[in-house]
């Protein structure tokens, strides 16, 4: 155990290195009945022997995998630990999945153990039992409301922590032992791709593979074990799991877990994170808060935000970046900071945000210009499951909104004829579980992965994605059309929740529109525009004005842009209900699933491209406690104004 | 269908003894006759529903059950103790507490003051030791603030904590209310229609308030609710009162299939 940190090869290792090292600082905090609990390294320590104890007392063997599902808790990401420890294989879920989809997930892993956060869980896992006869034990975080279940699968955690510590006393080295069983190659966790299309697969990822990435991370942003970390996103999400979890054992920095989801962004301003994670849509539910209340506020406040913002989009990136800026723009930046910049980053939790990362999704270029400009050093990075979520990273100074920057240390990439992004990583996954065919599929002989995303480098050698390989179309005259760079631009509006762009192989672009129900909410209410639910407020005529706006902004700035020019949005709808993943319409992560909606939806497709006026459309809707409904709805196709190319040049 | 039945193993769930009885329980004001005659009991652990039409007593029946009213005739006994009716401080200190139809909250303060507020009968120093916020008035609060946590916890509103309770939602202001009920730790509580104006889910979610409540502090409920199909899933069993008179008793299926409550409800021919 004397080994220099940086060559420790597994998380127990890490583990028991830090508990040595790092024994009387806080690992990990959880803020309950109103106080943050902290637990230091050695108590983890204890923790996690006395339930990898309890685990192998249970049968939990070496290559057995181990269910986790649930928000992020402490006792979870100890249950991670602990299995890794005895050589087991943790593979966490999406916590809101519904009971039918974690079904195959059991069923291809032949999963037999679980830990659960509550009631909400184990019912789920109770009502799939028939279906998955494997699963034999399901331990509780939670005991609320499940005092009187009597299934024998059932017992709360506390009793296989309590198992396990007699066990850890009677044999004293056993869990040292499993520890130094444990080799680098061996598959540390199984994490489950959302899957646009089709199953899930089982990503196989190595002790190598995370650590190897999270090193290159830490290298990169000098790490250290000082680092807050709010740990707030899905565990089962690869994004959560390396920069909550892998980074956090290969550092040594500490996470805290939020009281609960909606109480994020408080926990937030009182960790004060100096390390930040946050997909695209995070930021952008940021944003539109901060756009709302700046609405409510007074005029004063009101004219100086928009003054000062206006100052720090024209320079407060390039003072980030250290580019020279005129003398009186510095002093104008200074005051801006005093009034707008530090007490809006103070209200976001972002003041002590030393580096942020967003990733998962493309991010429109105004969303990131914003946080930027605030002096917020947000970068982007590229990177998958697959591949540990280690490809790019833009580098401190060299920052661009359009691309995802330069290829990491030890990452090489090519583009292929086809506009494919191909790639070689130490971070790469070992195979799909239990899916050679699909492994073989993603993985050349050479060890390319393809993955499946279309780009290219731009002159300064960073990597610019535009679309999903297979869904960057043409228009029928030949136009480029990708889909996802309009939704993202629409997106970027605070009134529009979700769009989905068609074209591909038609005359021109149209789109379907979901309102965002708090901010056109707010507005409505600001206008006296009476509305008594999502349905009714999404058919309002006022709310398609403002939503045509918005269009028609994208379609003047979409006219500036030679190669995109063509794809400019004619039509769209603004559909009667929320695009949800519980309806398969989005996936769990929230990309929307521009296939199955166009099927869904043939009817407003068609009534898009028709040139009709008014179509109805008949949808099922899953309701959140799995019961199946139907709504009906009237939806009128809008028009939007295009813009020539030359026109605008003029 | 009963809520009940679709959690497995709720057979261990212990009904006890009976808590607290009324019999012949009259009560007028002037020449109105609010209740007449009416006799039921509660027994410990169980969820006890008061239904009935618009007037038929069923607010006065709790009011008497808390001593907000006196009864003109008839006998309460409540853990063992027979009085001809209760008064509402001593019903507090012997461990029963209600909500209210309309609200009982400090609109201006915040959510974990009005639960703490709910704590005050168990407040034992005094008020300058309070004031002063020291010796054994500090441990004092502390054990109150944990409790009131363990509240909020349990209510699921950590996000409205220190949010001043007249700026909350209406659903989420009953749930208030049911917290700074539950911070007096009682033995019985008394719900005044929980779920009245609130929307399908704000229903689902308070339902599954009540009997967690039930569940995991064993407290004893009754409640008058006007949405049946609530009333038909919570309850153990269920009083009908209709024009102050008891008109039927019984598990919900026994009241389902109750001729007199069939007629009170969808009306006679006379």
């Amino acid at each position: 155990m004397d080994a220099p940190a940086g060559t420790i090869d597994t998380f127990p290792r890490l583990l028991l290195r830090h508990a040595q090292t790092l024994g009387d600082r806080p690992a990990i905090r959880e803020k309950y009945l109103g106080i943050w609990q902290a637990w230091t390294w050695g108590q983890m320590r204890g923790e996690v022997e006395a339930l990898a104890c309890g685990l192998a007392q249970a049968g939990l063997g070496r290559g057995a995998h181990l269910a986790v599902i649930g928000a992020n808790r402490p006792r979870l990401y100890w249950a991670i630990t602990a299995a890794q420890s005895l050589g087991a294989i943790p593979v966490p879920f999406y916590e809101d999945a519904v009971a039918q989809e974690m079904v195959y997930v059991f069923q291809d892993a032949e999963i037999a153990y679980a830990i659960v956060e509550d009631q909400e869980q184990a019912d789920k896992l109770l009502e799939i039992l028939p279906q998955c006869p494997k699963l034999k034990h399901i331990w509780y975080d939670d005991s609320r409301g499940l005092r009187h279940y009597g299934q024998p699968e059932l017992a709360p955690y506390e009793r296989l922590r309590d198992a396990g510590r007699e066990k850890a006393h009677a044999e004293p080295h056993f869990f040292a032992a499993e520890i130094a069983r444990g080799a680098p190659t061996d598959t540390a966790i199984m994490m489950y791709t959302s899957g646009t299309t089709g199953h899930p697969k089982g990503v196989v990822l190595s002790h190598d593979n995370l650590i190897a990435s999270s090193r290159a991370y830490a290298e990169l942003e000098r790490l250290t074990h000082e680092e807050e970390v709010l740990a707030y996103l899905p565990m089962a999400w690869i994004g959560q799991n390396l920069f909550s979890y892998a980074q956090w054992m290969v550092v040594g920095f500490r996470i805290n877990c939020p009281e609960s989801a909606d109480t994020v962004m408080n926990d937030m301003r009182e960790i004060g994170p100096t390390y930040y994670f946050a997909p695209p849509r995070v930021l952008e539910g940021l944003l539109t808060a901060v756009t709302i209340r700046m609405e409510d506020a007074s005029w004063v406040k009101r004219r100086m935000f928009q003054y000062f913002m206006e100052l720090a989009r024209r320079v407060g990136s390039r003072l980030l970046d250290g580019l020279p800026v005129a003398i009186h723009d510095h002093l104008l930046y200074f005051l801006g900071d005093l009034f707008v910049y530090a007490p809006l980053k103070n209200a976001l939790g972002m003041s002590r945000v030393r580096v942020a990362y967003t990733a998962g999704e493309a991010i429109g270029p105004d969303l990131f210009v914003f946080y930027r400009s605030l002096g917020i050093n947000l970068k982007q990075l590229y990177g998958s499951t697959e591949t540990s979520v280690m490809v790019c990273v833009q580098p401190d100074g060299a920052v661009k909104p359009d691309t995802v920057g330069p290829p990491m240390k030890g990452v090489e990439i090519r583009v292929l004829e086809s506009g494919e992004i191909v790639l070689r990583c130490p971070g790469l996954f070992r195979a799909y579980y239990k899916n050679d065919d699909a492994t073989r599929e993603a993985k050349d002989a050479e060890g390319w992965f393809h993955t499946g995303d279309a780009g290219f480098f731009d002159s300064t050698g960073h990597l610019k994605i535009i679309d999903r390989a297979k869904d960057v179309g043409k228009l029928s005259d030949g136009t480029l059309f990708a889909p996802k760079y309009l939704e993202n631009k629409l997106k970027f509006f605070p009134y529009i929740k979700e769009a989905v762009a068609f074209g591909h192989g038609r005359g021109e672009a149209t789109a379907m529109l979901n309102i965002d129900v708090q901010a056109v909410g707010d507005w409505a209410e600001r206008r006296g525009i009476p509305y008594s639910g999502y349905t009714d407020l999404a058919a309002k005529p006022e709310v398609a004005e403002l939503l045509r706006g918005c269009v028609e902004k994208v379609n003047a700035d979409l006219s500036r842009d030679e190669r995109l020019c063509g794809s400019q949005i004619h039509r769209f709808v603004v559909l009667h209900k929320e695009l949800d993943a519980d309806d398969g319409e989005l996936t769990r992560t929230r990309k929307v699933r521009r296939g199955f909606i166009g099927e869904k939806y043939a009817t407003i497709v068609d009534a898009l491209y028709a040139g009709a006026e008014r179509c109805i459309v008949e949808a099922q809707v899953r309701f959140e406690d799995g019961r199946v409904g139907s709504v009906r709805a009237e939806l009128s196709v809008h028009r939007a104004k295009t813009y020539a190319a030359q026109a605008l040049a003029a | 269908m009963n809520l009940r039945e679709l959690e497995p193993g709720t057979g261990q769930r212990k009904v006890g003894e009976v808590i607290l009885a009324v019999e012949g329980v009259a009560l007028a004001f002037g020449g109105v006759k609010a209740l007449s005659d009416v006799s039921f009991d509660v027994r410990e652990h169980e969820i006890r529903a008061i239904i009935g039409p618009n007037g038929a007593g069923k607010s006065s029946m709790l009011n008497v059950l808390n001593g907000v009213y006196r009864p003109q005739q008839g006998r309460i006994t409540f853990r063992g103790e027979t009085r001809s009716h209760m008064d509402p401080h001593r019903s507090a200190e012997l461990g029963i507490a209600r909500t209210f139809q309309s609200l009982a909250l400090f609109k201006g303060m915040s959510v974990l003051d009005n639960i703490l507020a709910g704590r005050n009968l168990m407040m034992k120093c005094n008020l300058l030791l309070q004031a002063l916020r020291v010796g054994p008035a500090l441990r004092e609060e502390i054990e109150h603030r944990r409790r009131v946590e363990e509240i909020i916890d349990f209510l699921e509103i950590q996000h409205v904590r220190k949010t001043p309770v007249g700026r909350l939602p209406y659903g989420l202001q009953k749930r208030v209310d049911l917290g700074r009920a539950l911070a007096a730790e009682p033995r019985v509580l008394l719900l005044d229609e929980p779920m009245a104006g609130m929307n399908v889910e704000e229903k689902q979610d308070m339902s599954r308030f009540i009997l967690d409540v039930n569940d995991e502090f064993g407290t004893t409920i009754v409640l008058i609710e006007h949405d049946m199909g609530v009333v038909m899933d919570l309850s153990d069993r269920i009083v009908v009162l209709d024009y102050g008179r008891k008109i039927a008793d019984g598990t919900p299926d026994e009241v389902r299939a109750s001729q007199a409550v069939i007629d009170a409800y969808l009306g006679v021919k006379h």
